[in-house]
């Protein structure tokens, strides 16, 4: 750490004891925040012999095995479990991007009866809780005779009201004049659609497309309530099972937890680039 | 899906679209529709639909496979007279009260932390966001894990001759377990709230105040309070409101059924416990939505007039 001639973004110098102090207390942080994540990956690669129980806690396996990823397959069909979540959350990234993109531009771009109507009707949608909806959005599933499959899953969150409004807000911070020249040099709305509107949100479209992979992959109340069929169970509801059926042994539960998760920060990762710009530009701005 | 966007998205909502030429309308009548349909749709048939209807069923007696006939207020008394109604509005209400003034402040402190450009803070952001990505099932076991009586916490607490707390058997405890994975969960998601807000406060004013003379912690009341206050009141409404609807913290966290005799039960796991199976009571997890979308909409009203008054 090279402190004395660190300066920030807008080119002040930074005391050394400051920074000092502030990345004292970020490390802090980080242990907090990422330290249980990597307690749980530690618990998963312990051999069968060693004790996890130990006191003082050992914190890192001391007869490392990848065994308990082999036995959590062995005892619950994790692979399958987690294709099921992977159908659900591409899915889900698909239509909530397709979807809320349509919507979002018909309520941004285009003048037509009921366009206040539409958008109020998105905004209703946006503040009901989910939560209280559950058990009617159950007995709809049943009505369409869709429960317990993976589209009943998908479907009420497959375009979101406030993605639609998120694509909205995007859209009308476009300028108008480049679409009334494409309009005025003879092209449709769906050219003015594809060609000029979409590429300009791209960060807005990142976000989405982020929240609808998380949003499906880490989602539980659903899913619980609307799968019976083991066979049928994503990640998470089989994740939950495995708790409750195997909670005698840590390691596996462990195991299950890092496979659930490993993807998702793997993801996040590569995205949190765009992810933190798209939710500066648009989503948390006023 | 559970991450809760901002208001903004509401406010916009008033601005007038620029007008596009009239041409444009005369064109192509039928698209508009076209392109929302697809949205209006689902969020008929997902969100709106089901919300009358559950304002409906709460007046029946309607179960998972029976139609169940009108019975007025029937249910509204019965929930009266529920010792787990009660029980689960008590701990809803107490996971707003323990929850919302930690996350008001505690993710506020954070982005001032990482606020500043510094080697590697990007990576440190991003670690921050680490528990709002990962899965709430995911978290949950690793808490049970960490909070188990052999676990991680309790190892250390003995390590340091404290001895063992039983964290996930003390009715109260447990509660306040759920409470700080909640908190310890949300952090990174409303950190980058604040991080918005506060890349819009003048520099001036902390230097103005520095040159008076005022310490870190009085530049912190004086200038950054006011100057996220409304983002502090939006932060308030959010976590207020997703408080009140905890679900699957203290399901993970206590079981099924609520922890040592159901004492932990909250009103949305009451509802999907009464409201769901072949025999599910229908009727009556309606009425329990109901309240729950009545305290839902009075915790909004309420922290958006405590703003308007501030601001009077």
């Amino acid at each position: 750490m090279n402190a004395p001639t660190v300066t920030d973004a807008e080119g002040r110098r930074v005391a050394p004891w400051q920074l000092v102090l502030r990345y004292v207390l970020l490390i802090a942080v980080l242990a907090l925040t990422v330290g249980p994540f990597l307690w749980q990956l530690s618990t998963s690669l312990k051999g069968p012999h060693e004790d996890i129980f130990s006191s003082p806690p050992s914190f890192l396996p001391g007869d490392p095995t990848l065994g308990n990823y082999g036995r959590v397959a062995d005892t619950i069909p994790v692979w399958d479990y987690a294709f099921n979540s992977l159908k659900v959350a591409a899915a889900n990234v698909v239509t909530n991007c397709v979807g809320a993109a349509l919507a979002g531009y018909a309520l941004a771009r285009m003048r037509y009866r009921g366009r206040r109507a539409a958008t109020l009707a998105f905004i209703l949608a946006m503040l009901v809780p989910v939560e209280g909806l559950i058990i009617a959005q159950f007995t709809t599933m049943r009505e369409l005779g869709l429960n317990n499959t993976l589209i009943g899953v998908l479907l009420p969150g497959s375009i979101s009201a406030i993605n639609v409004l998120l694509m909205r807000n995007a859209f009308l911070n476009l300028p108008l004049e480049v679409e009334e020249a494409a309009f005025v040099d003879g092209a449709n709305v769906w050219q003015r659609f594809l060609r000029i509107a979409l590429p300009s949100v791209k960060g807005t479209l990142a976000v989405v497309a982020i929240f609808a992979f998380m949003g499906a992959w880490d989602d539980f109340l659903w899913p619980l309530i609307v799968l019976s069929d083991p066979d049928k169970f994503t990640l998470t509801i089989g994740l939950n099972y495995l708790h409750g059926t195997f909670a005698n042994d840590e390691r596996l539960v462990a195991a299950g937890t890092i496979i659930a998760v490993a993807p998702l920060i793997a993801l996040f990762a590569c995205l949190q680039r765009y992810f933190f710009r798209g939710v500066g530009e648009g989503a948390v701005k006023g | 899906m559970t991450v809760p966007a901002t208001a903004p998205t509401a406010a916009a909502a008033a601005r007038p679209a620029p007008g596009a030429a009239r041409g444009i309308r005369r064109h192509l009548a039928y698209s508009p529709w076209l392109f929302a349909a697809p949205g209006l749709l689902i969020v008929a048939v997902f969100s709106l639909y089901p919300f009358v209807s559950t304002v409906i069923n709460s007046f029946t007696d309607r179960r998972t496979l029976l139609p169940g006939h009108f019975v007025g207020l029937a249910n509204f008394r019965e929930l009266l007279h529920d010792d787990m109604f009660w029980i689960g509005l008590r701990n809803s209400t107490l996971y707003v009260l323990g929850v919302v003034p930690a996350l008001v402040i505690l993710p506020l402190l954070l982005a001032l932390l990482v606020q500043r450009h510094i080697p590697g803070i990007a990576f440190f952001r991003a670690a921050f966001y680490t528990p709002v990505v990962a899965s709430i099932v995911v978290v949950g076991l690793i808490w049970v894990w960490m909070l188990d009586d052999r676990g991680l916490i309790n190892a250390l607490l003995e390590t340091v001759g404290i001895g063992k707390v039983g964290f996930l058997s003390d009715q109260w405890l447990l509660l306040v377990s759920s409470m700080a994975v909640t908190v310890w969960k949300g952090l990174g998601y409303y950190m980058i709230i604040y991080l918005a807000a506060l890349a819009n406060v003048p520099r001036e004013l902390h230097e103005a105040a520095a040159v008076d003379g005022a310490g870190a912690v009085r530049r912190f009341v004086t200038v950054t309070v006011p100057a996220v206050r409304s983002t502090m009141v939006l932060v308030a409404a959010l976590s207020s409101v997703a408080a009140f609807k905890v679900f699957s913290e203290v399901y993970l966290m206590a079981g099924p059924n609520g922890g040592p005799a159901g004492e932990d039960t909250t009103l949305v796991m009451l509802v999907q416990r009464v409201g769901t199976g072949l025999s599910g009571r229908v009727g009556y997890a309606s009425a329990l939505s109901v309240v729950v979308f009545v305290v839902v909409v009075a915790l909004m009203l309420l922290v958006l007039r405590a703003d308007r008054k501030e601001d009077a």
